[in-house]
This record gives C-alpha cells, sequence and structure tokens, in this order.
C-alpha cells in the first residue's frame, strides 16, 4: 500500500505534473519513424532503379544507327553480327515455351487444388502438400538438368527418333516449366478455392449435388478471380524463366512456333550472350538490356493484371 | 401450356447414376494430376542419383606397373614424393611445390596427383547406377568390346573429396569446395543487406504506415510487382549498378585491392540481396500481421510509445516467424543461377574466396555449366553437385520447420 501511495504523483500540486502529461515531443520516435520510411522507400528505389538502368542501355541500343524501333518490333531477325536486331525470333521462343507451360501446369494444378481442397482428407493433404512444396522448392537449374538429360530423349523417342528432334527443343523446356510453375498455380487456386464461405458448398450439398457439381459448378466460378491471378502470375514465371530454357531450348535465335526445334528465348539468349566478358557499351551489351526492358515490362503488366483480376472480379461474401 | 414433368423412377435412377459416375470418373482425373506432379519429383530425384553413381570405364594413359611394383594406394608418402619427382619435370613439380609444399601435402593428396599428372586417368564411358545394378555383365562385355585396355570401376562421384577439392578442367578430380564456400559467401552478404531492410521496410508497413495512404498502397503494390519480377532483370540491374557503375566499391579500389573488377563475391551478393528483398518483406510482414492487436495495445496501456511497443513486444513475438522467412529466402538466394551468370560468376575458381572482393563462382553455376558440357563424366558430377545443393536446401528447410514447430506460438 505504501509504495502505490508513493508512486502517484497526486501529492503534487496540479500546476507541476499537469504539463508533463501534455504530448511531448519525442525525437527519437520521429527518427525511427523517418529512418523506418526511408527503409521502406527503398523498394520504390529500387524499381526506379530498374525502370532507370534499363531504360537508359536500351536507349543507347536504339540510338545505334544500325538499330530502328520499326526493326526491332516488326522483323523477325536476330543476328546482332548481321546487325539484324528483330524481336520476334526471340519472343517467339518464349512464347512458345510459356504456352506448353501453361498448357501442362494449368489443367494439371487446377485438378491438384480442386482435389487438395474438396476431396482430400487431412492425412492425404499432409502427404500431397509436402509433394507440391518440394516440387516449388527445387532450383530451376536442377530444373533444366532433368528436362535436359531426362524429360529430352524420352521426348526425341516419342516424336520421330533422334535423327529428327535435337537434343534441344522447345518441347522439352516447355514440359518442365509446366512442372515447375503447377505447385505455384495449385497454392494460389487452392487459396482461392478455400476462401470460398462454406454455406456456398453446404447449400449445393443440400441440393444434392456431387462433389465434382460442386467444385466444378459452384466453388470455381466463385474462386474464379483467385484462379485467374495464378494462371497470369503462372505466365510471368513462365516467361521470365530463365536456367530451364537456357540448357534445354537451344542456343541460337530462331523464328519458329514448332515446340520440337531448338530456339533461343529471350532470358536464353541474355544468359548466353553475358555468360562470357561482355565488353561494355558494345551494341551486344545494350541490345540485352533492350530484351531485358522488354521482358520487364512484360511481367509487370501480367502482375498488374493479376492484381486487376483479383480486385476486379473478387466475389465479396459476408 | 408447357409443364414441367419429373423423371419417371427408372429415368431418375439412371439420371442420378450417371451423375455419380460422371463425379467418380473426374475425381480419378484429380487424382492422377496429382499422381503427375508425385511421379515427376520421383523422375527427377531418381534421375539425379542415376547419374550420380555407376560404373565408370577408364584408361590410364600410363599403366600403374610401369612406375611402381606395389598397389598405388599402398605407397607411402615418400615413396609417392619420389614418383612425382622423377615423372614430371622440374618445371611442372615446382610449380606444383609453390602452390602448395609438397612435404606438407597429405598422402591422398599426393596420390590424387599421381593419379592426375603421371598416370592421367582418362574417363571413356560413365554408365548409370540402374545398369550397374542390373545390367553388370551387359557393361562388362560392352566395356570389353568397346575399350579393351580399360578398366571397370563403381564410383560414387559424390564423395568426400568432391565436397573438398577445388574446380579442376577434369571431371574426375572436380569437387564443388570453391563453389560451396563462393555460394556462402553470397547468401551471407544478400542476408545481411535484405534481413534489415526487409524487417524495417515491414515495420513501417505494418505499424507506422496509414494503409489507406497513397504512399503506403504504392509501396505495397510496388513490393507485390518486384516479387514477380524475373529474377534475370536483378541480374541485369546488378551488372549495371554494382559491377559497372559502383565498381571502385565492388572491386575492392577504394580498399587498396587491385586487380579485381567487379565482378565479385560482393556484388553478386549485393545483387542476391535486392532479389530476395520483397520475399523478405512480404514473409516478415505475415509474421507481424500475425501478432495479435491486444499485446499492441497492452504495451500503449502501460504508457509504451510505438517504437518501445514495436521494439519490445511486436518484433520479439514475430520473430520466429521473421527468421523462417528469412531462411525461406536464403533457400531462394541459394539456388538461383540465372542473376549470378549475369553479374559474372567465374566458371573455373580454384582458390578458395577470402573476401568480398575476390571472383567467385556459386554451386548452381557449377552445375549449369557440367550440365551444359556434352561427356558423360561432367553430367556425372552435375549429378553430384545438385544432391549437394539438395543437401543445403535440406538442412535449411529443416532449420525453418523446427524453428517454426518449437518458438511458433500460437495466440
Amino acid at each position: 500500500m505504501t509504495t502505490q501511495t508513493q508512486s502517484i504523483p497526486a501529492a503534487a500540486p496540479e500546476s507541476e505534473w499537469a504539463g508533463q502529461l501534455q504530448k511531448k515531443v519525442r525525437w527519437g520516435e520521429g527518427l525511427v519513424e523517418a529512418s523506418l520510411f526511408a527503409v521502406g522507400f527503398v523498394t520504390i528505389f529500387i524499381t526506379l532503379a530498374i525502370t532507370i538502368v534499363l531504360g537508359d542501355q536500351a536507349l543507347l541500343f536504339f540510338a545505334e544507327p544500325e538499330v530502328t524501333l520499326r526493326e526491332f518490333f516488326l522483323t523477325t531477325s536476330w543476328q546482332p553480327k548481321a546487325g539484324q536486331f528483330g524481336i520476334w525470333a526471340l519472343v517467339s521462343a518464349t512464347l512458345t515455351t510459356s504456352a506448353i507451360a501453361i498448357l501442362v501446369a494449368l489443367p494439371l494444378g487446377l485438378s491438384a487444388a480442386i482435389y487438395l481442397s474438396e476431396y482430400a482428407s487431412p492425412r492425404a493433404r499432409g502427404v500431397l502438400k509436402p509433394v507440391l512444396e518440394t516440387l516449388a522448392g527445387i532450383p530451376t537449374v536442377v530444373y533444366g538438368y532433368f528436362a535436359l538429360l531426362f524429360v529430352s530423349p524420352i521426348v526425341r523417342n516419342m516424336f520421330g527418333g533422334t535423327e529428327n528432334v535435337g537434343v534441344y527443343n522447345m518441347l522439352s523446356a516447355g514440359l518442365v516449366m509446366g512442372i515447375m510453375i503447377l505447385p505455384l498455380i495449385a497454392s494460389m487456386s487452392e487459396d482461392a478455392l478455400s476462401a470460398v464461405p462454406n454455406a456456398l458448398r453446404e447449400a449445393a450439398y443440400a441440393m444434392g449435388a456431387t462433389k465434382l457439381e460442386v467444385s466444378a459448378q459452384v466453388l470455381v466460378p466463385a474462386a474464379f478471380s483467385g484462379i485467374g491471378a495464378a494462371v497470369i502470375v503462372g505466365i510471368a514465371r513462365a516467361v521470365g524463366e530463365t536456367m530451364i530454357v537456357a540448357i534445354a531450348s537451344g542456343a541460337g535465335p530462331k523464328f519458329t512456333f514448332n515446340p520440337l526445334d531448338a530456339a533461343e528465348t529471350m532470358t536464353g539468349h541474355i544468359a548466353r550472350i553475358s555468360g562470357g566478358d561482355l565488353p561494355y557499351g558494345t551494341i551486344d551489351y545494350t541490345s540485352l538490356f533492350a530484351i531485358a526492358l522488354m521482358l520487364f515490362l512484360l511481367t509487370l503488366v501480367l502482375n498488374l493484371i493479376s492484381q486487376w483480376i483479383i480486385a476486379k472480379f473478387r466475389e465479396q461474401y459476408e | 401450356m408447357t409443364r414441367f414433368t419429373y423423371p419417371e423412377k427408372n429415368d431418375l435412377e439412371r439420371f442420378i447414376q450417371a451423375r455419380y459416375r460422371k463425379a467418380w470418373v473426374w475425381e480419378i482425373v484429380f487424382v492422377c494430376s496429382l499422381l503427375i506432379a508425385i511421379i515427376a519429383l520421383s523422375a527427377l530425384f531418381l534421375s539425379v542419383i542415376d547419374d550420380a553413381f555407376g560404373y565408370v570405364a577408364y584408361e590410364y594413359k600410363k599403366d600403374p606397373a610401369t612406375i611402381s611394383a606395389k598397389p598405388l594406394t599402398e605407397l607411402s608418402k615418400e615413396e609417392l614424393l619420389t614418383i612425382l619427382q622423377t615423372n614430371l619435370s622440374k618445371g611442372a613439380y615446382g610449380k606444383l611445390d609453390k602452390e602448395q609444399p609438397m612435404t606438407e601435402r597429405s598422402q591422398a593428396d599426393l596420390l590424387n596427383l599421381v593419379v592426375e599428372r603421371i598416370l592421367q586417368v582418362k574417363t571413356r564411358e560413365t554408365y548409370t547406377l540402374y545398369r550397374s545394378l542390373f545390367d553388370k555383365a551387359g557393361i562388362e562385355s560392352e566395356v570389353k568390346e568397346k575399350f579393351p585396355e580399360a578398366q571397370l570401376e563403381f564410383r560414387s562421384w559424390l564423395s568426400p573429396s568432391f565436397l573438398t577439392t577445388p574446380q579442376s578442367s577434369k571431371a574426375e578430380f572436380a569437387g564443388v569446395r570453391t563453389a560451396i564456400l563462393g555460394s556462402l559467401w553470397i547468401v551471407s552478404i544478400a542476408i545481411l543487406l535484405s534481413l534489415p531492410v526487409g524487417v524495417g521496410a515491414a515495420v513501417y508497413l505494418q505499424e507506422y504506415a496509414n494503409k489507406t495512404s497513397f504512399i503506403a498502397r504504392v509501396i505495397q503494390t510496388n513490393i507485390n510487382n518486384l516479387a514477380g519480377v524475373p529474377s534475370i532483370v536483378y541480374g541485369m540491374l546488378g551488372l549495371a549498378i554494382f559491377v559497372r557503375a559502383f565498381e571502385p566499391l565492388t572491386s575492392g579500389a577504394l580498399f587498396g585491392i587491385t586487380d579485381a573488377n567487379g565482378r565479385t563475391v560482393l556484388s553478386a551478393g549485393l545483387t542476391m540481396g535486392i532479389l530476395v528483398l520483397p520475399l523478405m518483406i512480404i514473409n516478415a510482414q505475415e509474421a507481424i500481421k500475425a501478432v495479435p492487436d491486444s499485446i499492441r495495445q497492452a504495451a500503449y496501456g502501460v504508457g509504451a510509445t510505438r517504437w518501445q511497443m514495436v521494439w519490445h513486444h511486436v518484433l520479439p513475438a514475430a520473430l520466429p516467424g521473421i527468421l523462417t522467412g528469412s531462411i525461406l529466402a536464403m533457400s531462394r538466394a541459394i539456388g538461383e543461377t540465372a542473376p549470378l551468370i549475369i553479374v559474372g560468376a567465374s566458371t573455373f575458381i580454384t582458390f578458395d574466396p577470402n573476401s568480398p572482393f575476390t571472383k567467385f563462382t556459386a554451386l548452381p553455376i557449377q552445375i549449369y555449366q557440367w550440365t551444359s558440357r556434352a561427356q558423360g563424366e561432367f553430367h556425372a558430377i552435375a549429378a553430384a553437385g545438385i544432391l549437394v545443393l539438395a543437401g543445403m536446401l535440406l538442412m535449411l528447410n529443416a532449420t525453418a520447420i523446427i524453428l517454426r514447430n518449437r518458438f511458433q506460438r500460437r495466440w
């Protein structure tokens, strides 16, 4: 009791302590907040740096007399030695491998998500989730090894033998890339599916719907925004993926959409050319930044679209 | 007037059964997609293991019997030394002696030197583990026919000496020591950069920023976008900024180091730090979000300022989550390859990186290089390298799981 009375400042007249209770200026607090804000702002600075660096070098590239924007965007031959810079030679391979990857990953990933969220018992989930998490954690260079040394021989045997299909082909790179983005699509879709409120499920079951009907006709439409976002993020990952295509898809730009051909993607080209000691300021060097700028803008747009889809098409419950 | 008619009893039964059959078929389809994932994962692991172990057919350029009567492994250190002295040219011997005095080397090292320099082993053919186990007779007859001189030996490409020897141009003697050390340097620098910055940014966004304010929303959207930027773009950023613009700093020229350029382990680590930063922020945000508001209000209730509340209550409570997140970021950094290629990892490094300003190689870079070679023995060491990488990732993830299970509190 005595200690309590000691600590209460009420003994002093009000005029002495009233001022202390008013908001005190704490310089330390302000300093901490300012530095935390600065640290948070670093991320914006990174985006700015990426844009400036890529833009600056890309401008140097487009300022070269032998390069025109028209040639860059409209022609289909990329031969730096011959002064030909048509980005489509690289984009065609990026599109082909990404399309194959999505064709593999979307059906597999979506079915896996439906199974995990609606069918699987807790025990089955306990076994199956780690499989997907392991797949997601495998470094892409290991997938590249797998594509070149395991999948490519199988692909060559299946499609016309070793004399018709080369060791390097876009199909094996694309297939393995599909396996790589499968866990991403599965986990994002599963999150979307399990976010659908139970009332919807129960209502559908009460009407006598089968599990398939509940999943396909109620849950997938309800979770559409999340699934759509997953697909777009998956495409962005496939477009930006480097090691699998650098190892397994072939070295040498070629305008082709034939999956059995060898062709170099945008990322694969950057990795191969910059692998050596590239002299700064040459047209080879700046052209890589132009490609990287295209890549950056493409993935940025895809990511923004996916965020927009989530915000726009989200079904709001409760 | 149209009237809705219910199906007759039999039709109804058939209709329902058809629906159930359809549901059953699709359930199998769903299971199959997961089976495909499991098969892909097992195929990946099996193909790596298949390549990392197996029979090797090799030839010696010089017959071991001509240099020693006894089997080489039974020779003492002194005998090996005399063999090296008599068979190597003076210049070659002197060069080796300069690298590391010969008398200080161990018996195993000397034995390796004898095999590498004098016998000059040459791998003719490598066989997969599967064939080695189940078709030994086939391999033996094949070797007899194709390489009559060659000897057959079962070899585990993943071995203690693979971990401890530096890089070599010959697959038989190559190791990953320099690559592992390079990877560790890169990851440490990356974490030193991204952990404080990441946690700081997460604290700002969760505890200080007004979430509806324009600037906070811009930062948040920007972080989500950065997380989706391809890793190769970060590599280009690192090349232009750390390797080129900051060359005096990253090459160590400011600190009196003269022989390096900007393609150092420091540049690689900083690039990797920026690459994992968004991941780090998002994970730290999740961890901070999981701390219940009652903790914050209790801290305010006893008169804490905002920073006291964050520093003494929120951060300690969120620490296990933040650590788990940073381990996940580390495992991302350790496997990332593309940015390292761009910032200029050298593939052939035989010395240990011992300062931030050394040239470097890293484990995934070695795997990439070896996979791209045509010869089977390089694929075998690529597979062994993958196993080493997988072991490191496994250790990191196990640590993360233990941390999560031991220290995570449920509120």
